[in-house]
C-alpha cells in the first residue's frame, strides 16, 4: 500500500512540476497545488498507513494509525488553501495590470 | 517562567490583530504600533537577560512533555537574533510613516508589520522542526501582504515570483519533514539530534540533510539559489524592503545554523565541506552582482547576497570559532541591512530616482544622509572600527583554524568588492558637483535620518564595544558547538 501511494505522490510531483514549468499563471498555480497535494499524501504515507485502524492511542487499542501525520497535514493543508486563494487573487490581479498571463513577458527592466 | 518563551511571539500576533481594527484611524495606529513595538523590545530584553542569569527556558506548550508536544525553545542564540529582529523593527516602524503614501499604511501595513515580526520571532524560537515550516509561512504571508501592498505594476509582477518560488520551497520543506519522519520517527529537533546520533547519521540521513540545505538555502539565497532575491526586494516600499533585507533571509540562515549545528553533524567530510564551496560561489557571484547595476536599490539587494556567504562560511567550518563569527555576522548584517535599505529609499525618495547615473551631488544638500551613507558603507565592507570587521575579522580566524585558506582570501577579496559597490553609489552620487536641479526637502530628510541614526549607532556600538558583546556571542558559538546541552535541556533526561 505504501508503495502504491508514494507513485500517487510522485506522480502528482511529477504533474505538478511540469505545470509549474509553463507560461501560462493558472497552469502554474495548478502545477503548485499539485506539489502540495503530493507532499500531504507523502507526509500520510510516511507515517505508515494501517487501513481500517483509528488514529487514537487508548490503553486497550493494540493496532493504531500514527496520529502526528495527520495533524501535520492538516496544519499543511489549511496553509496550502489559503497560499492558493492568496495566488489566485494576485495572478489575476497582476495579469489585469500588466496585460498579459505569460510569465516569459513578465520579465523585469533596469530601474522601473 | 517557562510561559515567557510564547512572549515574543503572542505580543506582536495579538498587536497586529488588534491593529486591523483601527486600520483607517492613521494617527492612532500609528503611536499604538510605536508603543507596542517598544514595549515587545523591552520584554525580548528582559527574557534575553533572564536566558542569560538561568540558562534556556523552554516552554512544553499544553503540559505535554518534551517529545511529543510542541517546544519553544528560548537560548542564547534564538533570543539574541529575536532582539535584534526587534531592533530593526524599531527603526522601520518609526520611518514607516514619512515613506508609506496613505493609502499604503490604511491597507494593514501595521498588521503585516506585526504578523512578520511575530513569524520571524516565532521561527528563531520553536524547537520542532515542523513549526519552523509553521512559522515560515507565517512569516510568508506577511510577506506576501507586505510585498504587495500599494498593488503597482511592479510589485504584483515581481511577487508572483516571489510567491512561487516560496511556496515551491516550503512545498519540498514538507516533503523533507515527511522523509525526515519516516526514517527518525519524530519533529522534535532535539530529539531527531538524538536519534540521528544514535545511528552515527547513515547515507539516507545526509541525504535528507542536503534536501533540508536546499530548502533553507533557497529561503537564504546562497549560491545558485538566489536568482529570485534582488528584484523582488526592490519593488515594495524602503521600509518593507528594510524588513525583508534584515530579517527573511536570516531566518534561513539561522534554521541552517541550527540543523546543521544540531542534527547531521557526523558526515562534515559530505555536508561541511560542500558549504565551504558554497559559500564561495556565493561571495563571488553575489558581489560580481552587485557591481552589476546602476540601479541603487538593486546594488543593496546584491549584497544580501554575500554576506549570506559569509554567514554559511562559518557554518561550514565547523568550529567555535566559526559559529561565533557568524552569529556575530548574524547580529551585525540585520541591522546593517536595514540602514541601508533604509537610507538608499531616502535616496531614492529625495532625488526622485533610484538610478545612480541620474543623481549626483547629493551631500552638499543633505551632508548628515552623505556621511551616514559614507559609514553604513565602511560598516558593511568590514572597515575596523565598526562591526563589519569584527565579524569578518572572527570568521576569517575560525578560517585558519581549520586550515582553510581559500576561503579566507576568497571573503577578503570579496570584501573589496562589496567596498566598491557601495563606494560607486557615495561617490557617484553623493560626491561630485552641487545638482541645482533639486529642491532640497530638509523636512523629509530629519524624518529620515533619525531611523537610520538608530541602527548606525548599534552597528557602530557592536564594532567599538566588541569587547563586550564578544563574550557572550563566544559562549554561543561554544555551545553550537556541544548539541548535548540543547538535548539535555530539552528532553531532560
Amino acid at each position: 500500500m505504501e508503495i502504491i501511494m508514494s507513485i500517487l505522490a510522485g506522480v502528482l510531483f511529477t504533474a505538478g512540476v511540469y505545470n509549474l514549468l509553463q507560461k501560462q499563471m493558472l497552469r502554474i498555480i495548478i502545477g503548485t497545488a499539485l506539489i502540495s497535494h503530493g507532499a500531504h499524501l507523502f507526509i500520510l504515507t510516511m507515517g505508515e498507513l494501517k487501513t481500517g485502524a483509528p488514529p487514537i492511542l487508548d490503553y486497550d487499542i493494540e493496532n493504531y494509525t500514527d496520529p502526528l501525520p495527520q495533524a501535520l497535514i492538516l496544519t499543511s493543508i489549511v496553509i496550502s488553501f489559503g497560499v492558493t486563494s492568496l495566488l489566485l487573487v494576485l495572478a489575476y490581479r497582476a495579469s489585469k495590470e500588466n496585460g498579459t498571463d505569460n510569465m516569459e513577458k513578465l520579465r523585469g527592466n533596469e530601474n522601473d | 517562567m517557562s510561559n515567557l518563551a510564547a512572549l515574543p511571539i503572542v505580543i506582536p500576533l495579538i498587536a497586529g490583530v488588534l491593529a486591523a481594527l483601527f486600520h483607517k484611524k492613521l494617527k492612532i495606529v500609528r503611536v499604538y504600533a510605536q508603543i507596542l513595538t517598544l514595549i515587545n523590545t523591552g520584554v525580548v530584553a528582559y527574557i534575553l537577560f533572564y536566558v542569560h542569569q538561568n540558562g534556556s527556558v523552554v516552554l512544553e506548550s499544553g503540559d505535554w512533555v518534551a517529545p511529543f508536544g510542541i517546544v519553544l525553545v528560548a537560548d542564547m542564540l534564538s533570543m539574541t537574533l529575536v532582539l535584534t529582529t526587534n531592533i530593526v523593527a524599531i527603526a522601520c516602524i518609526f520611518y514607516a510613516p514619512k515613506s508609506l503614501s496613505q493609502k499604503q499604511e490604511e491597507f494593514y501595513f501595521y498588521t503585516f508589520y506585526f504578523l512578520l515580526i511575530s513569524g520571524v520571532s516565532g521561527a528563531f524560537i520553536t524547537g520542532d522542526l515542523f513549526n519552523l515550516f509553521v512559522f515560515f509561512e507565517v512569516l510568508l504571508m506577511a510577506s506576501y501582504g507586505l510585498i504587495v501592498l500599494g498593488g503597482e505594476k511592479v510589485q504584483l509582477r515581481e511577487s508572483m515570483k516571489y510567491v512561487l518560488i516560496n511556496l515551491f520551497s516550503s512545498m519540498l520543506f514538507v516533503t523533507t519533514i515527511a522523509f525526515l519522519y519516516s526514517v527518525v520517527g519524530t519533529v522534535n529537533m532535539a530529539q531527531i539530534a538524538e536519534r540521528v546520533g544514535e545511528v552515527e547519521q547513515t547515507g539516507i540521513l545526509t541525504t535528507i540533510g542536503i534536501l533540508l540545505f536546499f530548502v533553507f538555502g533557497t529561503k537564504a539565497a546562497l549560491f545558485p539559489l538566489y536568482y529570485w532575491l534582488p528584484r523582488p526586494y526592490i519593488a515594495p516600499n524602503p521600509v518593507i524592503s528594510a524588513l525583508f533585507g534584515a530579517l527573511l533571509t536570516k531566518v534561513g540562515i539561522y534554521s541552517l545554523l541550527r540543523v546543521f549545528s544540531l542534527i547531521f553533524v557526523y558526515e562534515r567530510d559530505v555536508t561541511h565541506e560542500f558549504f565551504i564551496w558554497i559559500a564561495a560561489l556565493t561571495l563571488i557571484f553575489g558581489s560580481i552582482g552587485a557591481l552589476s547595476t546602476n540601479n541603487i536599490k538593486l546594488v543593496v539587494a546584491y549584497n544580501i547576497i554575500p554576506a549570506v556567504g559569509f554567514m554559511l562560511m562559518g557554518i561550514g567550518l565547523y568550529n567555535s570559532t566559526g559559529f561565533s563569527g557568524t552569529v556575530y555576522y548574524l547580529v551585525h548584517d540585520m541591522i546593517i541591512k536595514a540602514a541601508l535599505f533604509l537610507l538608499v529609499g531616502a535616496v531614492a525618495y529625495l532625488a526622485g530616482t533610484s538610478d545612480l547615473r541620474k543623481i549626483r551631488g547629493l551631500i552638499h544638500h543633505y551632508p548628515l544622509l552623505g556621511w551616514m551613507f559614507f559609514i553604513s558603507a565602511f560598516v558593511l565592507a568590514g572597515i575596523p572600527p565598526f562591526s563589519g570587521f569584527v565579524g569578518k575579522l572572527v570568521l576569517l580566524q575560525g578560517a585558519m583554524e581549520a586550515d582553510k585558506i581559500i576561503i579566507a582570501i576568497i571573503g577578503l577579496g570579496s570584501s573589496l568588492l562589496i567596498l566598491l559597490s557601495v563606494m560607486r553609489i557615495f561617490v557617484r552620487g553623493f560626491w561630485g558637483e552641487k545638482d541645482e536641479s533639486i529642491t532640497p526637502n530638509r523636512n523629509a530628510a530629519r524624518g529620515f535620518i533619525m531611523p537610520i541614526a538608530f541602527l548606525l549607532f548599534f552597528s557602530v556600538l557592536l564594532g567599538v564595544g566588541a569587547e563586550w558583546f564578544y563574550p557572550s556571542i563566544e559562549s554561543i558559538g561554544d555551545y553550537l558547538m556541544n548539541p548535548e546541552n540543547y538535548i539535555e535541556s530539552i528532553l531532560k533526561e
